[in-house]
């Protein structure tokens, strides 16, 4: 059975969405959705251990040895990313009944459900594969999904946005497809080890850079990297709460994945970061996203889209964290894939319960005015995750900076740390905003007073209290990260 | 000259991409728009199917008399791709269909006004 592990954790959701689809109920939909989150946790978390104890696993799909057949591999990089999709995926579907009936058509809520465990079975199996096509395939599934999911909000603002999200993560997808078709084409293999191995005996490197730059744009679309950003802010604020919550947790997370795969394990870190000047680029996008994008938050006045924005400039933490290339700032950048995923799943999850009290679709900062007396444990909630994305000591988002830091320092480059603090100095403008409107402003007269309900609450609480647990007890985010980070070193310098 | 006759079927790819990207990007009508990425990932049917094919190869089925073979390979592929392709397209028409059923247009400046008006 366990042996099976790696592919059962993808077969599972896959499995789960069609029979919810017949069984049309919804009641029965949202148990199997949670039931699968919770099984791909605990599988999550053995292939975890596993991995921990005894390396990677590689596991031949149907049998066949790779890499004629597709391979799924599990490494320290991939263990780390299945444990924080499934989490995400477990503290999300529970609290996933309340605010799914109160914001999508009852006819329709046994299909978010369904779209719900497709979307997970393709970001699970997207971490997973070993196989560059098998990967796209994996991308589309979740993709797809997701723009159901968009869809499926309560204005019809939801609509645009899914049909833009659609249309710029297609052109990524597509161009992923065509840079993995310019490497099938020099060397004849869709397994991504092999393909490393044979990419190093290429004479003319011409289409293989080719291929690099559409999987870099493809990947970059995907995981909102910044000048590709556009799609985000819309996607999170119409999608319903739910939907919001997950994709903020856990889908640029595992595009970043999906790059750090690609660029490490198939081109090595010597062809990208001395050959090419990938790591400059990266840095130069990253620095503007951490400015540009918390700027563009501070005076954005919907909430959803302040914090959406802030997702925005947080990916640039990640990215900056791969440019930078040391064991530290790739340390820093992995761990703040979960730190970062865990604190923005947390406030979309305490926006919903905000939503379903206060009825609003578009969420005004207007509207937040006396929150902290309306719904106190929700509005404090707000302020410690938001805390986290300042980067307070004693929050989860304070370790990955403290990483990233010694990073930039061990290469000495000090203008990165001045664009970290810097940045970190906006993120605390656009927080404060949050809790002058919720704290200092007095309640506009007849706003309905109340917390959430108790199972949404539990979640977004489990959830901001993971960010201090993240922030005290580092063992598994810091060390998991450090040890995917060595990996990635180890197989890079190749 | 030889060179663009010779590999004339990479030119026709590279022209479909070229096209797909510029409709995409400079229609403002959300059905030309889909056109678009239609053209686009069929381009990349072509860019995986062209060099699959060898002149002369036949089935890759071992048999006396037979030397040459084409690879089957990129063609299970595309086949997978153009799965995928047509999901992507339905859901595209089904969500400009509920965007002309909200907003009672497919025009995208149109619908961004209706959306500004409305804040």
């Amino acid at each position: 059975m366990t042996e099976h592990f790696a592919a059962l954790q993808v077969v599972l959701p896959l499995v789960a969405a069609p029979c919810i689809v017949l069984v049309r109920n919804r009641t029965f939909a949202w148990l199997a959705a949670t039931a699968v989150s919770y099984a791909c946790l605990m599988i999550a978390v053995q292939l975890a251990s596993q991995v921990a104890a005894s390396g990677p696993i590689s596991y031949a799909i149907g049998s066949w040895p790779a890499p004629w057949g597709i391979e799924y591999r599990v490494d320290a990089l991939s263990a780390f990313l299945l444990v924080l999709v499934s989490l995400s995926a477990a503290m999300i579907a529970p609290y996933a009944q309340r605010s799914i009936a109160a914001e999508v058509p009852a006819e329709l809520q046994y299909l978010v459900y369904a779209m719900y465990c497709l979307c997970l079975a393709g970001l699970l199996g997207m971490v997973t594969t070993g196989d560059a096509f098998n990967l796209f395939v994996f991308l589309e599934i979740s993709s797809l999904s997701t723009y159901v999911l968009i869809a499926l909000g309560p204005r019809r603002q939801a609509l645009m946005a899914a049909y833009q999200y659609m249309l710029m993560g297609t052109v990524g997808a597509t161009f992923y497809v065509i840079g993995v078709g310019l490497l099938y084409l020099v060397t004849g293999t869709l397994n991504f080890a092999d393909m490393a191995e044979r990419l190093r005996a290429v004479e003319d490197p011409r289409p293989v850079l080719a291929g690099l730059a559409f999987i870099t744009v493809g990947v970059g679309l995907k995981m909102a990297l910044f000048p590709l950003h556009q799609w985000l802010p819309n996607a999170y604020a119409s999608a319903p709460s739910m939907v919001a919550a997950f994709l903020a947790a856990t889908a640029t997370k595992v595009s970043v994945c999906v790059l750090l795969r690609v660029y490490v394990f198939v081109f090595g870190a010597e062809t990208l970061f001395e050959r090419l000047p990938t790591g400059a680029l990266l840095i130069t996008l990253s620095l503007a996203a951490m400015l540009a994008a918390s700027m563009v938050a501070v005076y954005e006045r919907d909430i959803k889209r302040l914090f959406a924005w802030s997702s925005v400039a947080q990916i640039g933490y990640i990215t900056l964290g791969i440019g930078i290339n040391n064991h530290a700032g790739l340390t820093g950048a992995i761990a703040h894939l979960l730190n970062h995923g865990i604190t923005k799943g947390a406030i979309f999850v305490l926006l919903g319960g905000v939503a379903l009290r206060c009825g609003t679709g578009s969420m005004k900062l207007g509207e937040f005015a006396g929150l902290g007396r309306r719904m106190p444990l929700t509005a404090f909630g707000l302020v410690v995750a938001g805390l986290s994305l300042v980067g307070i000591p004693g929050t989860a988002g304070f370790i990955t900076k403290w990483y990233l830091i010694q990073g930039a320092i061990a290469r000495d480059q000090w203008w990165v740390v001045a664009a970290i603090l810097v940045s970190s100095l906006i993120a605390a403008a656009y927080v404060w905003r949050v809790v002058e409107a919720a704290y200092l402003r007095p309640s506009p007269a007849g706003a309905a007073r109340g917390e959430a309900p108790a199972g949404m609450l539990a979640a977004g609480i489990a959830m901001v209290a993971l960010c201090l647990y993240f922030g005290f007890e580092t063992s598994f985010s810091v060390g998991g990260a450090s040890d995917a980070a060595a990996d990635l070193l180890l197989r890079g310098a190749r | 000259m030889n060179a663009l006759a010779a590999h004339y079927a990479y030119w026709v790819t590279i022209g479909l991409m070229v096209a797909g990207l510029v409709i995409l990007i400079t229609r403002g009508n959300l059905l030309k728009k889909l056109i678009g990425l239609a053209v686009l990932q069929t381009s990349v049917y072509l860019l995986y199917i062209v060099p699959g094919k060898l002149v002369g190869g036949t089935a890759p089925i071992v048999a006396a008399g037979f030397t040459t073979y084409s690879n089957p390979l990129p063609h299970v592929l595309i086949l997978t791709a153009i799965v995928v392709g047509v999901a992507t397209l339905a859901l595209g028409l089904a969500i400009v269909v509920r965007i002309r059923e909200a907003y009672g247009s497919i025009e995208e400046e149109e619908i961004l006004a209706r959306d500004g008006a409305e804040e």
